[in-house]
């Protein structure tokens, strides 16, 4: 069992997958500094969002991401 | 009566929006939005993207917000995923009441929201290649008009 990142829009086509597996313990920090380029750079401002298995974190640097845990990173949304 | 879809195929606005007016014998008005994929504008094809843990959800509580906020007597919210093209609708808002006003102003208030503060990510096909799009500036201000 690992973290499974879930990326949404834009942020899968930076990542060239939807989803990626790595190891966890995670937090917000690890996490932003393991990703570079402009996928790294999206994920260091301020529009992403986070959620933790289906609940979305009201302060993002919170996160602490353990084996099994789905986080999904929710750039800015746009339907209708 | 709240009625919540998530849609992956092409759907038909009246044949959902013709047995939620028969669920509300007695109500006064219905007020229908749909929007449509645009044409013109280079656009060949839109996708939206939905993420499963959080879409249908927030879609659900968003029908509920409306049924608390306004008088209605019921609320139907249908929002399409997937690829589209010029024509097909993307989302149905249909708001029964007694009275006119709460359900107008009840889709007029699901559609803000589901613009720019619902789970979908959009992408427009222009030239061959896609292109997301951003929420914009209106789009955010359209939303506030509703904070309380």
């Amino acid at each position: 069992m690992a973290v499974k990142l879930v990326f949404l829009g834009r942020l899968a086509d930076l990542a060239g997958a939807p989803e990626r597996e790595v190891a966890g313990p995670l937090d917000w920090t690890g996490l932003v500094e393991s990703f570079q380029g402009e996928l790294g750079e999206w994920l260091a401002g301020e529009r992403i969002k986070v959620a933790v298995n289906g609940t979305v974190l009201a302060d993002k640097t919170s996160l602490t991401a353990n084996e099994g845990d789905e986080v999904a990173l929710l750039p800015p949304v746009s339907g209708g | 009566m709240k009625d919540v879809h998530l849609l992956t195929e092409p759907f038909n606005p009246g044949q959902l929006v013709g047995p939620f007016t028969n669920a509300h014998p007695g109500l006064g008005g219905v007020c229908t939005f749909v929007g449509e994929v645009r044409g013109g504008e280079g656009v060949e094809a839109l996708e939206l993207i939905h993420y499963e843990r959080l879409t249908l959800p927030g879609m659900e509580a968003l029908a509920d917000e409306a049924l608390e906020r306004f008088d209605l007597m019921g609320v139907l919210i249908a929002h399409r995923v997937g690829e589209m093209h010029p024509g097909e609708p993307i989302v149905l808002v249909s708001a029964a009441a007694r009275h006119r006003r709460a359900a107008i102003q009840a889709v007029d208030f699901a559609m803000d929201h589901l613009k720019s503060d619902a789970w979908f990510w959009k992408r427009e096909k222009r030239g061959g290649e896609w292109h997301w799009i951003d929420p914009r500036p209106e789009d955010h201000a359209d939303l506030a008009r509703w904070d309380r």
